[in-house]
């Protein structure tokens, strides 16, 4: 084994910090180092930051978005489109879809996509809670914002069905993204299946 | 050397670096054809694999990226080639860092002019390649798949979205079967799934259509064009159920029924184990033309003899339907099986193809006929030698 070159509390910030998205060992070190060097002005501030959002972490009963209030600030925000839910895999698309500032709606997280191969089912997705609300009479559109994957489509295509089966006066509109083309993007360059679906769904103009 | 006309894609530097076999080696030749000599052993297959390394995909040995690099190493590896095509010239590199030859399922590092690519699809721009190695001389007589997947080879070198959607299917047919499998019975957990294996099954079968059709019409052309080529013409059909229903019906109602075939055999499917309808489960039928016999019932020259028109008139199509020209075709001990008839017929062939065929074979005179039209090297035990 390697020796040791710090004592146990360093080896286990540079080992929790490997483990975070896009690090390994040796930017956990780096990311560390940085920590150490800048104790006051990094990391007390960090960690206080870190003790802070675990401590007041809470996944919204509503939607399923994390935030430390509850419901949280996109659920209670009154000038937000009450009638529109977006539903997304993941909250990482709930911010992508924030950040390009696009759509006024409410969301709804569905935490993952259905896969059996991995033993998630519906029951493990917040699938429920979205078809309560959507029967709350309010909600007049469901968009199904999920990921063009297998997975992500054949999920759409199971919460549409279980959409389809909700009774309201006036029937939902459920819609999807558009697939095709993208913004910027050249025709020369698309592969065939994107072409195909930029086709099917060509519009009016 | 002769005048020829000189293949129109091709490589021009081959250096490998901890491959298989070798420590570090350089070859470089011209556009003609490639001849490999030396033993058993001496490393004139992994030569080719390095080769078939330039194209997207696992290569000619579908071997792990981890295993091709050489014993004794730190578990890295290297291809850099300069391949010449009509449009540019090229360098191509992929390997292994050190380090990564554990997680080698993450995929190889594939470098264009020194700019990396997020994977090696992006090399079906520049080059295309088929080869014919002595693993597939049971390909009539052995199972299906090997057939799909030899027909699935050829039709990624003109349509490389092809590869997407093969990979789509799989993924929805193999979620389909775990529900099968975990005894699920909502409908509405299949439907999903079973609409994306109907829009990529049916544009599987419809591209496979395609293929075979122009793989056809080639073969008679090559037919017309040389009644007696020594290499026997192929009668050739896809036998699957969606393939049958696409001759019949337009595409999107081929979809549907394909769709409602799913939904109603969930109960066959779920006794059975697995999906029991779809492309991955037709088969290439190929028949000995001038005989009438199936290929399986041939003798092992006459399979050979089919096997290799069959990839002959595959380059040809691709040659006439490509700007870059004939594919590089890759010859794995070629001589064997082949009588000198034939063996004179297939290097005619290739020089008239225009395209770069590299073989491999333990005896020289077994070449005699492309002497002064072929690049010669020796290989030997991790060293390759021109030798004119």
């Amino acid at each position: 084994m390697a020796k040791k070159t710090a004592g146990p509390e360093i080896e286990r910030l540079i080992q929790l910090l490997s483990r975070l998205p896009g690090l390994g060992p040796r930017s956990g070190r780096k990311a560390a180092l940085a920590l150490l060097k800048r104790r006051q002005d990094l990391l007390v501030p960090l960690a206080q930051a870190l003790a802070n959002a675990a401590d007041k972490l809470i996944e919204c009963p509503t939607c399923g978005n994390i935030d430390t209030t509850t419901p949280c600030t996109i659920c209670q925000d009154q000038r937000r489109d009450g009638s529109l839910i977006v539903v997304v895999e993941e909250i990482g698309d709930l911010w992508a879809l924030e950040r390009a500032g696009v759509i006024n709606g409410r969301y709804h997280v569905l935490g993952g996509h259905l896969s059996p191969l991995d033993g998630v089912g519906p029951e493990r997705l917040n699938i429920a809670s979205l078809l309560t609300r959507a029967a709350s009479g309010e909600v007049k559109e469901i968009l199904l914002a999920l990921n063009a994957t297998v997975e992500g489509q054949s999920t759409a295509h199971y919460v549409m069905e279980q959409l389809e089966a909700v009774t309201l006066a006036e029937p939902l509109v459920v819609s999807r993204l558009a697939q095709g083309v993208p913004v910027g993007g050249e025709l020369d360059y698309l592969d065939e299946g994107t072409l195909a679906a930029a086709i099917k769904s060509r519009r009016k103009i | 050397m002769l005048e020829q006309p000189a293949a129109a894609s091709w490589v021009e530097r081959l250096t490998l670096t901890n491959f298989r076999n070798y420590a570090s080696a350089e070859l470089q030749v011209t556009a003609t054809p490639v001849v490999l000599l030396g033993h058993n052993g001496a490393g004139k297959t992994n030569l080719l694999e390095a080769v078939s390394l330039l194209a997207p995909g696992q290569g000619l040995r579908r071997a792990a990226y981890g295993d091709l690099a050489r014993a004794g190493g730190r578990g890295d590896w290297a291809v850099a080639a300069r391949v010449v095509t009509p449009a540019s010239t090229v360098e191509i590199g992929t390997g292994l860092q050190p380090g990564t030859a554990t997680s080698a399922a993450s995929g190889r590092i594939v470098r264009i002019d020194g700019v990396a690519q997020s994977g090696s699809g992006a090399l079906a721009d520049y080059l295309d390649m088929a080869w014919l190695t002595p693993a597939m001389d049971g390909l009539f007589t052995g199972p299906a798949g090997d057939r799909r997947r030899f027909l699935d080879r050829l039709i990624l070198c003109f349509d490389p979205g092809y590869r997407t959607r093969a990979a789509q299917f799989e993924r929805a047919m193999r979620q389909r079967n775990r529900l099968l499998e975990d005894d699920v019975r909502e409908a509405s957990r299949f439907s999903g799934l079973e609409q994306i294996m109907a829009e990529t099954g049916v544009a599987i079968a419809a591209v496979r259509a395609e293929a075979v059709a122009g793989l056809i019409a080639t073969i008679a052309a090559r037919r017309q064009a040389n009644p007696t080529s020594p290499f026997p013409w192929a009668a050739i059909a896809l036998d699957g159920h969606l393939e049958q229903m696409l001759r019949e019906r337009p595409a999107i109602e081929v979809e549907d029924a394909y769709a409602a075939l799913l939904a109603r055999g969930r109960e066959r499917d779920r006794t059975a184990g697995r999906t029991l309808e779809g492309p991955h489960r037709a088969d290439l039928l190929v028949t000995h033309g001038p005989k009438q016999q199936p290929a399986k019932q041939c003798s092992t020259g006459e399979q050979k003899a089919l096997l290799t028109g069959l990839v002959l008139a595959h380059a040809q199509m691709l040659g006439q339907r490509l700007e870059r020209g004939a594919p590089i075709l890759l010859l794995d001990e070629i001589a064997a099986h082949l009588d000198d008839l034939r063996r004179a017929a297939l290097f005619q062939e290739i020089i008239d193809l225009r395209l770069q065929a590299w073989m491999t074979g333990t005896d020289r005179h077994a070449f005699a006929g492309l002497a002064g039209r072929a690049t010669f090297a020796v290989v030997d035990d991790g060293s390759i030698v021109v030798s004119g």
